[in-house]
Order: C-alpha cells, then sequence, then structure tokens
C-alpha cells in the first residue's frame, strides 16, 4: 500500500532513465503550478520516491495499439509518457524481438481498407493484403509522421501499476535488462500491452515421452524449420493454416489437427478481397447475409468434407473467420493431410481422436496466445473467476475511470482501427473529465450501469480464444455511439 | 467550428477503395532543415502541380518549409482513372499527405480548398488553408448562373464549365502570360463538376487544425459572401488581398497572399 510522507525533494534527475531512442537522458518536468500540490513536496512510497507527473497520461505498449493512443491522447492536449519494453515501437509486428509471434510469410488476413488507421491509409502502392514487414514499416512511419518517437521510453519495461489517491496512478518502471525500479505518479493509465505474445500450449496425455520436436507457432519463424521433417500442426486458426500450407511444400509430410470444421473463406471472392465484398452485404439482416455467405462459399469453395475436413458446426459469422485460399489446394494435391484431434502421444508419435496413429517428428501448437497483464494484478480490471477482464466496450474499467485498455479485441478486420476509435473514446473521456464534471459524472453512470455484452454473433464454448471476439460492425457502431455521447465542445 | 457527430462506419468507402493513379508531386526542399511542417499546396480544378510550381513552391522553400504541389487525378501529369470523383480527389490529398515524413499542412485552391476541406476530415493535418474557396451547393449554383449563365449553365447538363481571362486574372498581370496559363487550364468531367452541386458539406476537420481562409474581394467566381460564409464555418474571418483575380498563385502580386500564409504558418508554428 502507499504510505505517504512528506520529505524535501532530493536527488531525483540522476536516477531519470534512458532514453535509448533519442540517446539521451529523459528529463524530468517538476510541475510547480498546481496549487493543490506544493512543489515543494516529495511523495514516497515502501522507501521509494514518486515522482509526480501532473496530468500526464501514461501509456503501456508501443505497438499499433499504443501508438495510436499516444497520437490521440496527444491530440486531445495532453502529455504523454509511453514505456516499450522493446527497443523500437511496432510491438507485434516487430519481428526483431523474440517476443513477436511473425513469421517470415506472416502477411494480414484483411484488407488495406479494414487494417489501417482511419486517418493514416497505407499507400496506395501496397497490395490488397500487405506482408508484416509492410506492416512494420508503416507503425513505424506512423510514429514518425504524427512524433510520437519523443514520447516513448524505450527498453523500459512497467512493472506494476497501483492506484494512487485521486483516481490517479503509480507507474513503477524498470530498465527491460533489469535495474533500478522508479516510481512515477500519473493522472491516468492507457494499457496497450498487446495479447499475442505469452503463447498457449495445450496439454496431451503422453507429452513428455514424445521424442521428436515440439514447438510453439510463436518460435517458428521461417520454412527453414520445416524441410524434409515430418510435421504435425495442431490448431485450425490462420496461423495453422499458413504453417500448414507452407509445409505442403516444404516438408517431408504435413498432417494438419483441427478440432472442428471451419469455413475457409478466401483471400479474393469475384476478384475482389473478400472482405471488401462483405462488408458491401452488412446492411441486409444477419441471417440472410449468413445463407447468402454460405451459399457462395459452397459454390465456390464447396464441399470441405470431400476434401476430408469436418463440416462446419456453426454458421458464417460465428467464430473468428479463416482466411486462407490455399490449404484446400495443397490438401487436394495430398501436401496436407487434415486429421482429427489429438487424444494422446507417446514415444513415437500421436494418437488420434479416430483411433488412428501418425508418426511425425515435429509437432508444431498454433494453439494460440493468452492475454497477460501481470503487473495490473487481477482485481484492477474486475477480472472473473476465470481471469476473463470484465470491460464497458471491452476498453474502460467500471472501477476505475482512470485505467483503460486499448486493443485487447480479436475482431474480424484489422485491430488498428478499432485500437485507433478506442483510444479517441479515452482521450476524449478523459478531455470531458476535466472540463465538464457534471457531464462526465452523468457519462460514468451509464458505464457503471452498461451490462456486460458480446461483441459477436459467435455461439461457441467460453474458451480464451473468444474472450475478445468482436465482429468490427457491431463493435465500431457500439464506438461510434459512445463517441457521441462524448463530444466536447472546445 | 461546430462538432458534428463523429463518423466511424464509412461501409462504401471500405467496400470500394479508390483506382490508385500515378500522382504528379513536384517538390522544393529548403536548404536548410529546420524540422517544419510540409507544405502541401493543392490545385483547383483545371489546373495542375504546375500552377505553384510557376511562383509559390520556390517562395515557401525559402522561407523553410519542404514543399510539394501535387496534380489531382486527370490533370497536370497525373494519371487518369475511370473512378474520377471528389471522393477520389480526396483519396489522392491524404495519400500524397500521409506520405511524406512529418503531418502536412494542406493548402487548397478553388474548387482544391473544397478537396483539401474534405481532406481535413480525414487526415489530422498541422494545418489548413483555403484559397478562394468554391465550397459548391446549390447557393454558388445560383450566383454562378445570374453572374456567367453561358459559362455555367451548360455545365449542369454535362458541359464544360468555360471560364474567361478575367475571371481568372486581374487587369496587371501581362496579356501574354495570362494567355499562357489559360492555355494550361484543362477540363473535369461532367460527372465532378455535377457533384460540386450535390457533393455534402465538408464533415469537421480532424485533430482540430488551424484553418485559414483567403481571398480576393475582386474574385469573379467567388464572391465576398461564399467567401466569408467559407471563413466562418472554421470560425474566422478571410484574409483578403484586393485587386487579384481568382488564381491569386498566379495572378500579378502572387507574394502578397503567399507571405501572409506563410506568416500566419509560422505564427500557428
Amino acid at each position: 500500500m502507499a504510505s505517504e510522507t512528506d520529505r524535501s525533494a532530493t536527488g531525483g534527475l540522476s536516477s531519470a532513465p534512458w532514453n535509448e531512442d533519442t540517446g539521451s537522458w529523459m528529463s524530468l518536468t517538476w510541475r510547480s503550478s498546481d496549487a493543490d500540490r506544493p512543489a515543494e513536496t516529495q511523495i514516497w512510497q515502501d522507501d521509494q520516491p514518486v515522482y509526480d507527473r501532473g496530468d500526464t497520461v501514461c501509456v503501456i505498449g508501443a505497438g499499433g495499439s499504443g501508438l495510436t493512443a499516444i497520437k490521440n491522447l496527444r491530440e486531445q492536449g495532453f502529455e504523454v509518457d509511453c514505456y516499450e519494453r522493446e527497443t523500437n515501437v511496432g510491438g507485434a509486428w516487430n519481428w526483431r524481438h523474440s517476443r513477436s509471434p511473425m513469421y517470415a510469410s506472416t502477411h494480414l488476413i484483411s484488407s488495406k481498407p479494414f487494417t489501417q488507421f482511419p486517418d493514416f491509409p497505407m499507400p496506395d502502392s501496397w497490395p490488397d493484403y500487405p506482408s508484416h514487414a509492410q506492416v512494420n514499416d508503416y507503425l513505424s512511419a506512423y510514429a514518425d509522421h504524427f512524433g510520437l518517437r519523443e514520447h516513448i521510453w524505450f527498453g523500459t519495461e512497467v512493472a506494476a501499476v497501483e492506484p494512487a489517491p485521486d483516481n490517479r496512478w503509480d507507474i513503477t518502471t524498470r530498465s527491460s535488462g533489469g535495474g533500478v525500479k522508479r516510481v512515477q505518479r500519473y493522472a491516468a493509465v492507457v494499457v496497450a500491452n498487446g495479447h499475442n505474445w505469452s503463447p498457449k500450449v495445450p496439454t496431451y496425455p503422453g507429452m513428455d515421452d514424445f521424442r521428436g520436436e515440439m514447438i510453439h507457432a510463436s518460435n517458428y519463424k521461417d520454412v527453414s524449420t520445416l524441410r524434409n521433417r515430418r510435421v504435425l500442426v495442431v490448431g485450425a486458426g490462420n496461423t495453422g493454416c499458413d504453417i500448414a500450407v507452407e509445409a505442403a511444400t516444404q516438408a517431408g509430410r504435413c498432417w494438419h489437427s483441427s478440432r472442428r470444421g471451419y469455413w475457409y473463406v478466401p483471400k479474393f471472392l469475384f476478384g475482389r478481397p473478400a472482405d471488401q465484398v462483405n462488408v458491401s452485404l452488412s446492411r441486409i439482416p444477419l441471417r440472410l447475409r449468413q445463407w447468402l455467405v454460405s451459399r457462395t462459399l459452397r459454390a465456390t469453395v464447396g464441399d470441405l468434407t470431400r476434401y476430408g475436413l469436418p463440416k462446419p458446426d456453426h454458421r458464417p459469422y460465428e467464430t473468428h473467420p479463416i482466411v486462407n485460399s490455399q490449404l484446400l489446394y495443397y490438401i487436394g494435391h495430398g501436401g496436407v493431410v487434415p486429421v482429427p484431434e489429438i487424444k494422446e502421444f507417446d514415444r513415437d508419435g500421436a494418437l488420434l481422436a479416430t483411433g488412428e496413429r501418425i508418426e511425425p517428428d515435429l509437432v508444431i501448437f498454433a494453439t494460440g496466445y493468452l492475454p497477460r497483464f501481470e503487473f495490473l494484478g487481477e482485481d484492477l480490471l474486475d477480472a472473473d473467476a476465470q481471469g476473463r477482464p470484465k470491460l464497458f466496450l471491452q476498453s474502460f474499467v467500471r472501477k476505475h475511470p482512470t485505467l483503460a485498455i486499448v486493443g485487447l479485441v480479436q475482431p474480424d478486420a484489422g485491430v488498428f482501427p478499432i485500437s485507433h476509435w478506442q483510444s479517441v473514446a479515452v482521450a476524449r473521456w478523459l478531455r470531458l473529465r476535466e472540463a465538464d464534471p457534471a457531464r462526465a459524472a452523468e457519462f460514468w453512470r451509464t458505464v457503471t450501469a452498461a451490462p456486460d455484452r458480446k461483441w459477436s454473433k459467435a455461439h461457441v464454448k467460453d474458451s480464451t480464444r473468444h474472450w475478445f471476439e468482436v465482429s468490427h460492425t457491431i463493435y465500431l457502431r457500439a464506438l461510434e455511439n459512445v463517441l457521441g455521447q462524448l463530444e466536447t465542445v472546445r | 467550428m461546430t462538432q458534428l457527430q463523429t463518423r466511424i462506419m464509412r461501409p462504401i468507402e471500405w467496400a470500394r477503395p479508390i483506382t490508385p493513379v500515378r500522382r504528379e508531386v513536384i517538390s522544393s526542399r529548403p536548404h536548410t532543415d529546420d524540422h517544419r511542417a510540409p507544405v502541401l499546396f493543392v490545385p483547383g480544378f483545371g489546373h495542375g502541380a504546375w500552377a505553384y510550381e510557376e511562383h509559390w513552391l520556390e517562395r515557401t522553400a525559402a522561407r523553410g518549409y519542404p514543399a510539394h504541389a501535387m496534380s489531382l487525378r486527370g490533370h497536370g501529369a497525373s494519371g487518369t482513372a475511370p473512378d474520377t470523383s471528389i471522393r477520389a480527389y480526396v483519396h489522392d490529398v491524404v495519400q500524397v499527405a500521409a506520405s511524406l515524413p512529418q503531418r502536412a499542412v494542406l493548402v487548397g485552391h478553388g474548387a482544391g480548398a473544397l478537396v483539401v476541406a474534405h481532406a481535413l476530415a480525414r487526415y489530422p493535418a498541422r494545418a489548413g488553408v483555403l484559397i478562394a474557396p468554391i465550397f459548391g451547393g446549390a447557393r454558388m449554383l445560383g450566383s454562378a448562373v445570374a453572374h456567367h449563365p453561358f459559362g455555367t449553365l451548360p455545365a449542369v447538363f454535362g458541359g464544360r464549365i468555360k471560364v474567361r481571362r478575367r475571371q481568372l486574372f486581374g487587369p496587371n498581370l501581362h496579356s501574354s502570360a495570362a494567355r499562357a496559363y489559360m492555355s494550361r487550364i484543362t477540363g473535369v468531367p461532367g460527372a465532378v463538376q455535377r457533384e460540386l452541386i450535390s457533393y455534402g458539406r465538408p464533415e469537421a476537420p480532424v485533430g482540430d487544425p488551424p484553418v485559414l481562409v483567403v481571398g480576393t474581394p475582386d474574385d469573379k467566381i467567388v464572391s465576398s459572401q461564399a467567401l466569408r460564409r467559407v471563413a466562418a464555418t472554421y470560425g474566422g474571418a478571410p484574409l483578403l488581398f484586393p485587386g487579384m483575380g481568382h488564381d491569386m498563385m498566379l495572378d500579378a502580386g502572387w507574394a502578397e497572399p503567399i507571405d501572409a500564409i506563410l506568416d500566419w504558418l509560422s505564427k500557428a508554428d
């Protein structure tokens, strides 16, 4: 707990962190103008000095979501300190660091209009589905264009976020390599730490006895891993399908295990990116649209059971889409053999749920990632028994009006536009709190009263994979409505 | 400016992206790098990047601002595409602005000012400058028909808007120069001309940039009332340069308005 005693300020500047990007010691700005916080007062917490950053907002993470949070907070006139544990911007897309889930052939599964920030389009010269290296360049250009790097402390990770009096926050940071901890007090915190960096690996009986190699897809970087191996890819998500397709041309054999049937949407329909065709239908009632899409997919992609795949056990739009034009092609050429769920492993292979045995020497688990917020503590995010945070609009924390999360969504389109509008909402909310407390209180009453709701039509079991599932059209319409309520008159 | 409801959902733009074209951008860079915001000049209908290359581009660079002038699709050396429309022009402007290393200042002239006003709603520019803005609409059509029935009326039915020399230039520009400029002015597709009448008002700019409206009381195309109306939309009064024609970047006395714009920019910085 924060114990506060008044002592005189001593030696704050020498412990200022090194900013790897600008190559200089970050200087501290003392705010002495606040009448209610005397300049000579130094706050202490557990023998650590707490440096007061006044009205500054803290952003955690400088990936796509963090960058747009900095930009939109700055646009609303806030000072921002952003902490990024890596040495450059880009987050998941910054493939140079070890926690990035990127592999050489990663490319977008949503086309440019659904992927780019709404106020900073990707270049016309790029293809409909840019590569991950282009996305990383895009985020880098975004950071430069809007002058965001000067607000980011690189190589600095956040160790703890603790509530301080008056809805303010004490943030403990330290250099990513270890080093001295430092506590600073902020007016608000925006968490943008991403949710695709901590691998989720399933457990099977006999896993430990297996003599072959087992890796998570996060450690899969390029096809050299696959050459001449007997590969089993577990997981029918987009990553699983991508790796299976690469294994089809590079590996000796490839089995692809999926638990259930999915719809495989080709990347292009009628010569246009499939999501652009799909959004043309967004005004049509859902049931009719599901019927149209399933008819279209049956007519173009065909009967999946003919390929040996399970029949989809749900209607289109009910799960995260699998966008892959190549998987069925390679199944049809024998390069990929679809197999059902794995029952158990033994020394030399795997036993499938159907009783069949296969003998891979490399197993790749494309089983997704788990969201992690250790630095926050579960009680802060109002998490339920399973650890799932309960948030308003997937972003606002009802118990803490000055704590928000950006980019914690698994949309059926790009994340960046959603992160952009979430951070616009957060910035406007924080501005409204200052500018018009009466209206702010009124807005917050609607937030606390609003029930939790789903943002997709998914009728799937409550797996962590679907916790953050949002349909971008349903979600963005709701967000548009909230932005209207937060409209501030300047 | 009054805040309008924020618009997120743009299904038509998502479903039907604009066809890319080759874009002409002429640049003039300052000798010293003061990290000033780049300035992007957008010409009006019938004009290309050349209109700014004539005088303003170098003047702007000499004041330390990286200066860029572009041609909208179908103009100057830019490519043509079947989907020419005001939305496509806005797309072209935002594409060029986003390709610059820093947040840009958008400067638009004539109908190019309308394009810039729409671009300001889609791209958080450092600042916006609208010069002799043609914002279209029914009221502008009425006034144009009243003043120039033979030049304007055919355009409503798909013909070309005819502009005359004395509409674009004041009496002080040498007639050989005026003739040369007139010969470079091209037409715009009839559909785009008609869009000028029906295209919706620009949404509020994003990122709350400062916006300056510049004009001349002797403009034979944009009336003083129209100029004041546009300026009032952005919460100000127009900056006026009497004695000039509509094409303020080409007419005699071109230095005065650009110097005033750059002074305003350096104060807004």
